[in-house]
């Protein structure tokens, strides 16, 4: 059973159909990609996936489980995780508490603990330090531990938002244009941090990504999103060569609204 | 309750709510404008009254040159408090240009209070004939009506200046989006002292009215009513014209049945109507709901 | 970790204990006369009040104008229990817990609105109480609530200022607090991380009602008589101006601006009725003045930035 299985996902905004029947699966340490032209409802896909939207129609399996129309906090807690397009880091807090935020859903020491700061609360802080640490090494991040998110450059802020993302510990990672604003030295680099996370977290990753080099090196298999519709399904090298493709997104027949 | 009661407490929350409408548009349109809950436009309602009220005693002027001149006053006033204390805080954070708007008002409040003194003054008894009207069995009396028609004439005055001339066009364009206004050659600090003047203009014509009507005014007339006007402005759409205008003659309305019906309910009608919308649809009546883009 | 949070605390209690004694020796001798006795034990209640506030605007990020509602709860809730012959302590821990109850029902379905949204509906729901109590005649109606014993001392209010400083900073500086935080951040991103936002809003407006409620108690017995109005938006907005002027969230700022604030008006009495246009005044020209700060920075960083990012800067 695959660890993701959509089927036939809508909606529709205002009367217009931003997203129609949308349908992939994918497995449990599968790195796939989502791409197509500016607009044509990627991010709205994974915004259905995550809980901000809930899709007018179509099912969402997630490890077994249905999760179309779920909270976005009770999806992160299913292990689906995600970054955003223009990047949310808690630009005001420093590096190590942005990381730290994601362990407040995995921990489970109450207020009262708190308030009377029994011994659950030095444990679990302890070990939430610890495993926060851990995840900015991983990221070459520890030395900045203090810095303010804001301050960070911004290759380091994208690392950031996906570090943060994994410390939740998902199943599934989403990663919304993780190369936007990337030089090609930079590319290269995520593009290997990608595989990397995949194997050492043994997770699946899903990803929507604009830049092409990215996308064929990572990627197993690539969907095609065009106004709201999947027009192709494949290996990089068959994408590739898709006159489809090609027509989305250099897009001189198709018609302008 | 008759037919007829009815018809005379309508007509009388109809004139109570012309009144709110007329403060509600100034809150709406500073809201719509630079997204700001001006807590001191109730206070330019009271500089309205004041100012009417000099001119009916002291100039001895009858009464419409004496709106005319309040409107005036009240919306120099309304420019001057934007250009000095809102102007500078235009980048600042949404608190601390309300915190300043709650300083504003107490500083005209207490201000007014210090120089005028706290105790209630009256306007002249003859500025408008107080005569009894009959609509066929309905009784009420030319004040009520005047207000009435005060109102509406000028609603509908704003109602033209918005969508019929370029400054309205400007304010429309302002509100929808400042800074793309801006790229479109608009003077986007002109617009919005524009927008305080009328909307202050108005506020000071409530003013005036409710003077004459009331027969009193003093320097803390203005918290209850702006209240209430706030909260019909929130209730029909905040930043929504006909938002303020219908909230206003709406709660006008409920208010004068409740108070009639059973007054100790009355202070608290219009936020227990406000908080039901609020929860129920945030916009309010005539809002549509914005989403955050993700 | 737990070393370095004990001898944190051993020196605030000990810090605390000094400036205890100091200000007992100086009532007790009478070098501080009874009318600055209660413009002490005034700072100290509004302190309470402040943070209290302060959890809920300046940590979780959510903008109440009618805080000072839970206050008249916990005052009348109070005053009332006691009435019927609850020892003073329970008396104030009752009108807390009711406070925090109201906190709890107005938090969760007002929590839901956003910004100036919640702003409005919460002072909608003060001028609501402030109503439903002057029709309470059991309670004085817009009278007020006579006769109430003055129970309250200088070792209570101070004691109960103490704990109140530790029980909220250990909420802050805890999951729950990072959550708060997180909720003042960026909703969109914590919910995305597994924070249930709602569930910490109504958790800090809770709390938040709770201290209130417990100030609003000691005001009760410290001024032996309440009324309403007391309690109406303005004096919520008097907790907003505290605590925004205290600066973003940290505690000492808060407990500062509160003590100075609350000093002003005093300060200024010489100046008779001119002082409530002085007060306004300065704090219009105080806000004034921040801003102008911030943007003062920015055009200093401006500069420093290349041409590019300053005119990108400049539009903003």
């Amino acid at each position: 059973m695959p660890l993701l299985d959509i089927k036939n996902i809508s909606i529709q905004f205002g009367g217009l159909s931003a997203v129609d029947k949308f349908s992939m699966s994918i497995g449990e340490n599968d790195i796939y990609g989502l791409i197509g032209p500016n607009g044509a409802g990627k991010t709205t896909v994974f915004n259905m996936l995550t809980g901000v939207y809930s899709p007018d129609s179509g099912t969402i399996m997630f490890d077994g489980k249905s999760i179309a129309g779920m909270k976005p906090y009770d999806i992160t807690r299913m292990r689906i995780a995600r970054t955003f397009q223009n990047i949310r880091l808690m630009k005001n807090l420093s590096v190590l508490d942005n990381v730290k935020i994601s362990f407040v859903s995995q921990t489970d020491y109450g207020l009262a603990t708190s308030i009377l700061r029994l011994p659950a609360y030095f444990h679990q802080e302890k070990d939430i330090e610890e495993k926060s640490m851990a995840l900015l090494k991983v990221f070459n991040l520890d030395g900045k531990k203090d810095e303010k998110a804001a301050n960070l450059p911004y290759g380091e802020q994208r690392r950031l938002e996906i570090a943060r993302a994994l410390a939740t510990n998902p199943k599934l990672l989403l990663l919304d244009e993780p190369a936007a604003g990337m030089n090609p030295q930079e590319t290269q680099e995520l593009t290997e941090l990608i595989r990397w996370i995949r194997e050492k977290f043994h997770i699946a990753i899903l990803l929507i990504e604009h830049d092409m080099r990215l996308v064929m090196g990572v990627c197993e298999k690539i969907i095609v999103l065009d106004y709201g519709k999947i027009i192709a399904e494949g290996t990089p090298k068959e994408i590739q060569s898709n006159p489809k493709v090609i027509e989305a997104y250099l897009g001189e027949e198709a018609p302008h609204a | 309750m008759t037919f007829v009661e009815f018809l005379q407490q309508l007509i009388n929350g109809l004139s109570l709510g012309s009144v709110y409408a007329l403060i509600a548009l100034g809150y709406t349109m500073v809201y719509g404008i630079i997204g700001l809950i001006n807590f001191a436009h109730c206070d330019i309602y009271m500089v309205g009254a004041y100012i009417g009220f000099f001119a009916a005693t002291s100039l001895h002027l009858p009464f419409i040159p004496t709106l005319i001149l309040a409107m005036a006053g009240a919306g120099i006033v309304g420019v001057l408090v934007e250009r000095i204390a809102y102007r500078p805080l235009r980048k600042a954070s949404n608190i601390s240009l309300l915190i300043t708007a709650m300083g504003v008002s107490l500083l005209l409040e207490n201000g007014f209070n210090c120089i005028f003194g706290g105790d209630p003054r009256s306007y002249p008894h003859d500025i408008l004939k107080q005569t009894n009207i009959e609509l066929g069995p309905v009784h009420t009396d030319s004040l009520h009506l005047i207000i009435l028609a005060t109102s509406l004439v000028l609603m509908v005055l704003l109602q033209i200046i918005i969508y019929r001339t370029k400054i309205g066009k400007a304010m429309r364009a302002t509100s929808a989006d400042k800074d793309a206004a801006a790229l479109m050659g608009i003077n986007v600090n002109a617009t919005i002292s524009a927008t305080f003047a009328i909307g202050s203009a108005l506020a000071g014509a409530a003013g005036v009215l409710v003077g004459i009507l009331y027969n009193s005014i003093d320097p803390y007339m203005g918290i209850q009513p702006g209240i209430k006007a706030f909260t019909a402005a929130v209730f029909g759409g905040i930043g929504l014209i006909p938002g303020a205008f219908l909230g206003g003659l709406i709660l006008g309305v409920i208010e004068t049945f409740v108070t009639a019906w059973y007054s100790p309910l009355a202070g608290a009608i219009g936020f227990i109507i406000l908080i039901i919308i609020l929860i129920i649809k945030p916009s309010g009546l005539l809002g549509k709901k914005v989403s955050e883009k993700v | 970790m737990m070393k370095t949070y004990v001898k944190k605390l051993v020196a605030f209690l000990a810090a605390s204990a000094v400036v205890f004694v100091v200000f007992s020796l100086l009532l007790s001798n009478g070098v501080i006369n009874a009318y600055y006795k209660q413009i002490i034990m005034t700072v100290c209640i509004n302190i309470i009040l402040a943070l209290s506030a302060n959890l809920i605007i300046n940590f979780t990020g959510q903008l109440t104008l009618g805080h000072s509602a839970f206050m008249a709860i916990g005052a009348y809730a109070a005053a009332a229990i006691y009435r019927v012959g609850l020892p003073f302590f329970f008396s104030l821990i009752f009108g807390s817990l009711v406070a925090a109850l109201f906190g709890f029902l107005i938090g969760l379905p007002t929590l839901r609105l956003k910004g100036d949204y919640l702003a409005i509906t919460t002072m909608g729901f003060c001028q609501i109480i402030v109503v439903v109590l002057q029709n309470i005649p059991q309670f004085g109606g817009a009278q007020g609530m006579t006769g109430i014993p003055a129970e309250t001392t200088f070792a209570w209010v101070f004691f109960t200022m103490i704990i109140t400083i530790i029980v909220l900073y250990h909420v802050v500086n805890s999951r729950q607090g990072r959550a708060m935080i997180s909720v003042r951040e960026d909703e969109i991103a914590a919910e995305a991380m597994g924070i249930n936002t709602t569930h910490y809003k109504v958790m800090a407006f809770t709390i938040g009602a709770f201290f209130a409620g417990l100030a609003g108690g000691l005001y009760a017995f410290l001024m032996m008589f309440i009324e309403p109005t007391q309690f109406n938006y303005f004096k919520s907005m008097d907790l907003v101006i505290y605590v925004v002027l205290g600066g973003s969230g940290n505690f000492a700022g808060c407990i500062a601006s509160t003590g100075i604030l609350t000093l002003l008006p005093e300060v200024l009495r010489f100046l008779g009725n001119y002082r409530m246009v002085v007060y306004p005044l300065l704090l219009i020209i105080i806000m004034i003045m921040r801003a102008k700060n911030i943007r003062l920075s920015r055009l200093v960083g401006m500069f420093r930035r290349t041409g590019k990012e300053g005119d990108n800067n400049a539009a903003a």
